[in-house]
């Protein structure tokens, strides 16, 4: 890993501004790669431990996934929920702040949403009832990350232990909710909801027949790049991210770091609740309690691995999407939650090696036969 | 007798909540978050489950237990202190991996997705409920022992002073001399190892081990820490306080007073109003969260 550029004396403006995107680059996808080596070697000894091999077990879990369609449809599916709640935990770091509430602001979405759906008339147009839901998913998750954010920015209340208490919190209420009052009888979900309903993948594209892939996808993209513009091309974004890197150098600057704590996490609960679409609009129709699943603490993960940054938060999706996908492929061999395991690893190891990359590389810089 | 009973079942509530936090004060009064008490808890539970399946010894379970969380937390120690990751972040992951790891071990093992058979345990039929099963169990009378047992160790020793300036000022702590990051490690093994006995004491006193068996009581005793300010007599007293709520809604069940969800939220809503300082504000100690360079 040679750096030339930063190693001569006066380098000029232009190659500089080229080895700092490199270096920057490098940072970005080595912890990663280091991670899926270290994930893949701890993989290899509980698949032989199993008394199978591994590399019938990986086959199998690429064809369970990108290998068919089907597979990848639900691939597809999972990628879109987790770029939600990844956004989710991902503006918040920007701004400095551990937003471990996606799961609940996940859940909150999905739940007002499909409220709203079972209170909107039948057969009226979709243009007119998407934005409904629109808005409904975004009040139910800004709500619960909106909450966070002021007891941070007006009591000083410690975003990761408040979010993780309203998880359970908020989960706890839904659960009550669902139940005593809103069930359908004998089950834990809601009413259908009665029009709005998105199409799946499989109208556009037949193959994905069967797969819960459904147009909630291209909206998680579109949100994707506004918050990849918010973040990087708006005067608001340009303050959260002053924010997160240095706050009193931001107040100092005239910037309302209050201000700017609760709006982030409320932005945060947005964008997870807006990933509660992709089960009650695109898939099931209805909302069911629990079908958060894990996704919004995966989350965290995803906007780990991708750097916090909406591009690499979408690419990050697609390897964790792809993972839990993969554990019902090779559940037939190896217990699925091999890939639960492999999952933490992933994190642990991307979060262990980041600050050790980042050390080795600028030791690498600063010695002179680079 | 109703108030025997009812303080028992508290008792027996909140012996795995004893553990945890007692645990979990020494890592956080250290600066290293104890986020990882749930994944701590379920793994001591599962490997008290195998070393008291295998061995036929209750004893040999609480030693694995023991063992079990005490590798876990030493992965999070390697991880945030040798390495300084997040401790947020690694934190979160270790629950996961225990939840993973234990769901694989358990079909590996046991060839079951749900539960391990039955496991010896100590409490025997003949001594009934109550106060009598609870005094049968030695893991009790430890667990209620460590209370004292972490405040002496942290208010009256050499090492807790230590961990208490490491968790406040490492800088400081480091100036004079302390070995900052050797009191970290033995802080949050201890506090691995502690709560893995919580853990242990719930599959042995269910003579079993389930599939999430710990059910979210990491984080209630997480909760318990903050609400009992980073104190271990004060902690504690939040564990009972919890517990008894618990109990409380048990023994309400049938009448439907308060539904059971809002009784669930109790220490949760508790911490937000502590740490938001409604009454008195929750001060945790100055470096929690800052693995120091």
């Amino acid at each position: 890993m040679s750096a030339p550029a930063a190693a001569t004396p006066a380098p000029k403006p232009a190659t500089d501004r080229r080895a700092a995107r490199r270096a920057q680059l490098e940072e970005a996808i080595l912890p990663p790669i280091v991670a899926l080596l270290i994930a893949a070697l701890v993989g290899d000894v509980l698949i032989l431990v199993y008394g199978q091999s591994p590399g019938a077990v990986y086959r199998l879990l690429l064809q369970g996934t990108w290998g068919n369609a089907y597979g990848l449809g639900q691939v597809l599916y999972k990628t879109t929920t987790l770029t939600f709640t990844g956004l989710s935990v991902a503006i918040g770091l920007r701004a400095g702040l551990f937003n471990i509430g996606a799961e609940s602001q996940l859940a909150a979405g999905g739940f007002v949403a499909g409220l709203v759906g079972t209170i909107l008339p039948a057969g009226l147009p979709s243009l007119v009832v998407l934005p409904v839901f629109l808005l409904a998913a975004a009040v139910g998750g800004g709500l619960v990350g909106g909450a966070a954010g002021v007891l941070k920015s007006r009591w000083g209340a410690h975003e990761v232990i408040t979010t993780i208490m309203l998880n359970f919190i908020v989960l706890a209420l839904l659960n009550y909710l669902t139940a005593a009052h809103f069930k359908v009888f004998d089950t834990l979900h809601t009413a259908d909801i009665r029009s709005g309903a998105l199409p799946r993948l499989s109208a556009l594209v037949p193959a994905f027949h069967g797969s819960a892939a459904n147009m909630v996808f291209f909206l998680a993209l579109a949100v994707s790049a506004i918050a990849w513009w918010h973040l990087f091309r708006t005067r608001s974004g340009f303050e959260l991210r002053a924010v997160g890197l240095q706050p009193e150098a931001a107040e100092y600057g005239g910037v309302n770091v209050g201000g700017v704590w609760w709006r982030a996490m409320l932005l945060g609960g947005v964008f997870a609740g807006l990933g509660g679409l992709n089960f009650v609009i695109g898939y099931k129709h209805y909302y069911e309690d629990g079908f958060s699943a894990g996704a919004g603490y995966l989350g965290i993960a995803v906007a780990l691995v991708g750097r916090n940054n909406p591009i690499g938060i979408v690419i990050a999706a697609l390897l964790f999407g792809t993972l839990s996908q993969g554990g019902l492929a090779v559940n037939a061999i190896v217990p699925k939650q091999l890939v639960d395991v492999l999952q933490a690893v992933v994190i642990i190891a991307v979060a262990t090696s980041v600050p050790e990359v980042r050390r080795l590389l600028r030791l690498g810089r600063r010695s002179p036969d680079a | 007798m109703m108030l025997l009973a009812f303080l028992s079942q508290t008792l027996r509530i909140a012996m795995p909540y004893l553990f945890a936090s007692s645990g979990g004060v020494l890592s956080e009064r250290s600066g290293l978050i104890a986020l990882g008490l749930e994944g701590y808890m379920l793994t001591g539970a599962f490997c008290a489950a195998l070393g008291s399946y295998y061995s036929g010894s209750p004893w040999v379970g609480v030693a694995a237990g023991l063992g079990g969380g005490a590798a876990l937390a030493l992965l999070y120690a390697l991880s945030s202190i040798r390495f300084k990751a997040d401790q947020v972040v690694v934190g979160i992951a270790i629950n996961l991996l225990a939840t993973g790891m234990t769901r694989f071990f358990l079909r590996f093992t046991f060839g079951s997705s749900s539960n391990s058979p039955r496991i010896p345990g100590f409490s025997e039929a003949s001594a009934g409920a109550g106060f009598g099963a609870l005094a049968h169990s030695p893991l009790v009378w430890i667990g209620v022992l460590l209370v004292p047992g972490v405040a002496w160790l942290l208010y009256r020793t050499p090492f807790g002073l230590r961990v208490r300036a490491v968790g406040e000022h490492p800088g400081a702590a480091w100036s004079v001399g302390i070995p900052v990051f050797r009191v970290q490690w033995l802080a949050v093994a201890a506090s691995g190892a502690i709560a893995g006995l919580g853990g242990a004491y719930l599959a042995l006193d269910q003579h079993q081990f389930t599939d999430q068996m710990t059910a979210g009581r990491g984080f209630i005793a997480l909760a318990a820490i903050i609400f009992g300010r980073w104190d271990p007599a004060r902690a504690a007293l939040a564990c009972l306080l919890f517990a008894a709520a618990e109990t409380f809604q048990i023994r309400l069940q049938g009448a439907q007073v308060i539904p059971s969800q809002f009784v669930e939220m109790i220490p949760y809503l508790l911490t937000i109003i502590a740490l938001a300082g409604v009454v008195g504000r929750a001060v945790p100690p100055a470096a929690l969260g800052k693995t120091s360079e």
